[in-house]
């Protein structure tokens, strides 16, 4: 097996067209316009040696290891400042150069620990390697003089000398070992893009600085890991290497937290993970990560992990455990029983966007064929359900339309209800990188997010609306755009239709659209809206992202198909650098819509009352399907109140947590006789379940992961389940335990399956994936390699659909109790209900749920930053901590939902978008007061987890 | 909550999610908007939640936005037998 080895070119690819021909010791090579003499030695296979240049950043020329000699030039230039030229004769080992190198490599020694046996480093030092190829055998200056090495020097406090930072919990930085090469500080600015590293002092003072001399923790420092993995040295050094030493073989995968699906190396020795490293070749996040994947993997082993599963008669009862058979015989006779007495329908089951495809389509396959009916629904439910619909109604799919590349060449980005920086930080980190070289950048949000204005960058404009007014603001866009004449004509006749087009545009102009009208409702000043219009229109190529801040509203589809007609209308569609991309929350919950987790469709979205359709799985699975669509989450949830729906197989989803309306939820549970929760933890939801399985990480199966620009990516089995098995497995083995005949020995025939019946994934197999890499649908006869980009010569549907979009209030309405509306989001730290960054270091960031609120809104109420704060709705109330900030407007508060103690759902209401039911999560009236700690309702529902969570035969419960 | 009351409460949903769908559709003309209404009913609500709209319609269809009521013909009846 072994280490996957990335080749370190020195400096970035060119991306020019021309071609330059050059020769570098005796070898003919040719390259790109504007590429270094370093990296075209390289390509050449002649590695030059450097210290402070890396591929990761732009070329710097500080540390003089790089020099070449060029003939017909003067001196010695830095290979990696310097570009090619036509016909240019490069000379990389010279007598001349072996002496400068030398020398400066006894410089750099001079002033460096020699403790390289015991250095976490040790076998991964580029300094070492350096010394190595340049020959040094010896350091004339000695090692007594000044230096940052020692923190004495015979006795005597050495001031140039400072101690290790290890207040990050993920590595260290160890002033001693740094060369000031920079990489670190070049990293940070120009990949990850926050700027919180710089150098200080000057010369010989010359030190890394996180901050203004802070440590790592206090400063701006995100902790992605960038300057890590930049590092030639020990300085910087993930704190599991120093634990546990370096890797010997490694794995390619995909991360499992958010919807960028970023490709990792997970770095093991034997099973045991030394560290996550980006790959450079990841097509999602070219060599970047965030703090989440590439640190915050060790939930994967925390104690608190469920082993062995259990079952229990009454969720009054504490936990029994079981063997694997018991239990799965247990849950096969149960739920039986249940379809016995109350009917075929009277169960159902819950996909989870957290698990591969395969498992996906298992848990969906066992509901359709096992169960016999359709009442099989997934998360999507709750976050982009809309973009489905509203995609799908105007363009014919309902996906994303480019891939993340794409964003290299965006002009004007148009970020609605999202905030990449927290929540998608790979593409942030991109998306900013495109910002600070020029494009320009529209915010839609109430919020004043990082996005608006962070280091380096700033949004021309800021449209801080009402929260519910999303559809009056972008239809007010269109108007804008229709009345003044900046609509792309030849676009809309060629791809779209011309009458509904003219309905449309009749529309749109009516007054009630003007920002004028629209200024009076939203609060965004109209001449912002104006602006915002005609930059999004006239700018060049304008790409749309957006997220849950556009679906979760009870007009969360309308929206989207507003997007849809916003990019049709500018003909910012079919082409790279423009597009509608939805940024999707979770790993895989492009997948688990792909992989037919929705009641009322079949993978690769075809509906269920399709005959044709049916009858494909009809003849393969030997069943009738029903042809009716099934129950989605919150239906199943009134069904199982009114008495008709019974039982339920949740893999991987955590309702209680993650849906609105928590007592509601908690009513629905409590209602059935057969709750199965298949999880790592015992999640929220599980305080209501009779069967426990125990779930497996990620790091423990092979399966797919699709992200959000629809690429197939490979999850790959890096260490055995600690459950015993992998969570396709235990589905088949429920599957075996109801009588059917599955018999999948590895993921790999499951997505054989998926191919041969979904023409969207036909091409799709493991080994044209091991082949290309990834992949991204539609990847089939018209598009044997995938497909990166969407709608290119054409839409999916045909002609592209305008359709109306009518802004209609929601009844969520403030008035005299509830005055204020709530909007929720996420932070950067922890992942959705945090039931796994809860378990990491991560929390060192962010370890509780805080409502943001306006400081005249405090002032108002009596509140300062810090204090406890009663939030309460006409559904519920909770307690949480005050952060007065003026982030929110006025009006406007604001919290995360990571912690099961906020109860946030608590709070939130049972409204939902018109067509999906999707939940209006980012609306709910509110009133804030202060308070002395936890409600009521906290304190019972803390007593009654803690319960629940009572396994027999042990002293302490799980958590 | 009482059982009278959940099915209050189950009423008012069927009711505010039927008038949604209807309120969406109104911006459409009105023959396109007839049927948007009962072709997104019967695509995406299961037999149950469709046999509690049609005991509301069956009553009189108190509550119910007009455009449902007139798309009600072409809304798929769900079969008697409990599905």
């Amino acid at each position: 097996m072994g280490l996957v080895h990335e080749i370190d070119y020195g400096t970035p690819a060119s991306k020019a067209e021309k071609q330059v021909t050059l020769t570098v010791d005796g070898f003919s090579v040719t390259v790109p316009e504007g590429t270094s003499i370093m990296r075209a030695s390289m390509e050449a296979g002649i590695q030059v040696p450097k210290l402070c240049a890396t591929d990761m950043v732009d070329a710097f020329g500080s540390c003089r290891l790089c020099l070449v000699e060029i003939e017909g030039r003067a001196g010695t230039p830095a290979s990696c400042t310097t570009p090619v030229a036509p016909g240019m004769v490069v000379h990389t080992q010279t007598s001349r150069l072996k002496d400068i190198r030398k020398g400066v490599m006894e410089l750099y020694i001079s002033d460096h620990p020699l403790d390289c046996l015991t250095c976490a480093a040790n076998g991964d030092c580029e300094l070492q390697d350096m010394a190595g190829a340049v020959g040094l055998r010896d350091v004339r200056y000695g090692y007594e003089g000044d230096n940052h090495v020692r923190a004495k020097n015979d006795g005597v406090q050495n001031f140039n000398w400072m101690p290790k930072d290890e207040s990050n919990p993920y590595f260290t930085y160890d002033p001693s070992k740094c060369i000031v090469c920079s990489r670190c500080v070049r990293a940070c600015e120009e990949v990850q893009g926050t700027f919180a590293l710089t150098i200080e002092g000057r010369g010989f003072d010359s030190r890394v600085s996180p901050g203004a001399h802070e440590l790592f923790l206090d400063s701006e420092c995100v902790s992605c890991g960038a300057c890590v993995q930049a590092c030639p040295t020990a300085t910087l050094t993930e704190k599991s290497v120093i634990q546990i030493g370096q890797p010997e073989h490694s794995v390619v995968t995909t991360c499992a937290y958010c919807g960028v699906g970023c490709s990792f190396k997970a770095e093991m020795r034997g099973e045991e993970l030394v560290r996550m490293v980006p790959w450079k070749d990841g097509k999602a996040n070219r060599g970047h990560s965030c703090v989440k994947g590439r640190f915050a993997y060790g939930y994967a082993t925390h104690k608190e992990r469920i082993l062995n599963p259990m079952i229990r008669e009454k969720i009054t009862d504490p936990w029994r455990e079981v063997s694997w058979e018991e239990a799965l015989t247990h849950t096969a006779n149960e739920f039986r029983r249940i379809q016995y007495q109350y009917g075929r329908a009277a169960i159902g089951g819950i996909t989870s966007s957290r698990c591969t495809n395969e498992e996906t389509f298992l848990v969906q396959k066992l509901i359709r064929q096992g169960f016999g009916n359709n009442n099989v629904d997934t998360c999507a439910r709750v976050c982009h359900s809309p973009t489905g619909y509203g995609l799908g109604q105007t363009y014919g799919t309902s996906a994303g339309t480019q891939d993340f590349d794409s964003v290299e060449y965006t002009d004007v980005a148009l970020i609605i209800g999202a905030n990449p920086a927290s929540a998608h930080p790979v593409f942030a980190s991109r998306l900013k990188k495109r910002l600070r070289a020029g494009a320009k950048l529209i915010v839609i949000d109430p919020r004043r997010t990082e996005m608006v204005k962070s280091a380096h960058i700033e949004a021309a404009h800021h449209l801080a609306l009402k929260p519910g007014t999303n559809v009056a603001v972008v239809t007010s866009l269109a108007h804008v755009i229709v009345t003044e004449g900046l609509f792309n004509e030849a676009f809309i006749r060629e791809r779209c239709d011309w009458a509904e087009f003219q309905d449309y545009a009749e529309f749109v102009s009516d007054p009630r659209h003007s920002p004028e009208e629209v200024e009076k409702l939203s609060g965004v000043p109209a001449e912002t809206i104006r602006g915002a219009a005609r930059l999004y229109a006239t700018g060049g190529n304008g790409a749309i992202y957006y997220g849950l801040g556009v679906t979760e509203h009870s007009q969360g589809s309308t929206t989207v198909i507003a997007i849809a007609n916003l990019a049709m209308l500018t003909g910012n569609i079919g082409r790279r650098g423009v597009g509608v991309n939805p940024l999707r929350g979770q790993n895989n919950v492009q997948g688990a819509c792909d992989m037919g987790s929705f009641p009322h469709e079949l993978p690769g979205y075809r509906h269920i009352s399709g005959d044709a359709v049916r009858d494909i799985y009809d003849s393969l699975w030997g069943v009738k399907l029903d042809n009716e669509p099934g129950l989605r989450i919150p239906n199943m949830l009134d069904a199982a109140v009114e008495g008709t729906f019974k039982g339920i197989y949740i893999q991987g989803e955590d309702i209680l947590q993650s849906d609105p309306d928590t007592k509601h939820v908690s009513a629905g549970l409590a209602a059935m006789e057969c709750v199965v929760v298949q999880d790592l933890f015992l999640n929220e939801t599980a305080n209501y379940a009779h069967v426990f399985l125990p779930g497996s990480t990620f790091l423990e199966k092979d399966g797919t992961f699709t992200n959000a620009e629809r690429r197939i990516n490979r999850v790959r089995k890096v260490m055995s389940p600690k459950n015993g098995y992998a969570d396709w497995e235990v589905t088949q083995k429920l599957a075996q335990a109801m009588g059917l005949n599955w018999n999948y020995q590895h993921p790999s025939e499951i997505m054989d399956e998926v191919a041969k019946t979904t023409p969207s994934f036909a091409n799709v197999s493991y080994e044209f994936l091991e082949k290309m890499g990834s992949v991204q649908w539609p990847c089939n006869e018209k598009a044997p390699e995938g497909t990166p980009i969407m709608h290119i010569d054409g839409f999916v549907r045909g002609k592209g659909k305008f359709i109306r979009t009518e802004y209609v209030a929601t009844d969520e309405k403030t008035g005299p109790r509830f005055p204020l509306l709530l909007t929720t989001g996420r932070i950067l730290s922890q992942y959705n209900v945090g039931a796994q960054t809860r378990r990491t270091d991560n929390v060192m960031w962010h370890d509780e749920d805080r409502l943001e609120i306006h400081p005249h809104d405090a002032e108002n109420r009596g509140l300062r930053d810090g204090d406890w704060v009663r939030l309460q709705s006409r559904a519920g109330e909770t307690t949480l901590r005050a952060l007065v900030t003026d982030r929110v407007s006025p009006g406007v508060v604001y919290t995360t939902f990571h912690h099961p103690d906020t109860q946030a759902n608590v709070i939130t209401t049972d409204f939902s978008d018109w067509a999906t039911n999707c939940p209006e999560y980012k609306v709910t009236a509110v009133q804030v007061a202060p308070s002395n700690g936890p409600s009521e309702w906290q304190k019972e529902y803390n007593e009654q987890a803690h319960q629940s969570r009572r396994i027999a035969g042990r002293l302490e419960a799980a958590e | 909550m009482s059982l009278d009351e959940h099915r209050a409460s189950t009423r008012d949903k069927i009711i505010r999610m039927a008038n949604q769908i209807a309120t969406f559709f109104h911006s459409k003309p009105r023959e396109e908007g007839i049927a948007g209404t009962a072709e997104h009913i019967n695509k995406f609500w299961e037999p149950r939640m469709r046999r509690h709209l049609f005991e509301i319609i069956d009553a009189g269809g108190d509550g119910l936005d007009e455009l449902v009521l007139a798309a009600s013909s072409t809304i798929r009846r769900p079969a008697d037998a409990a599905a």
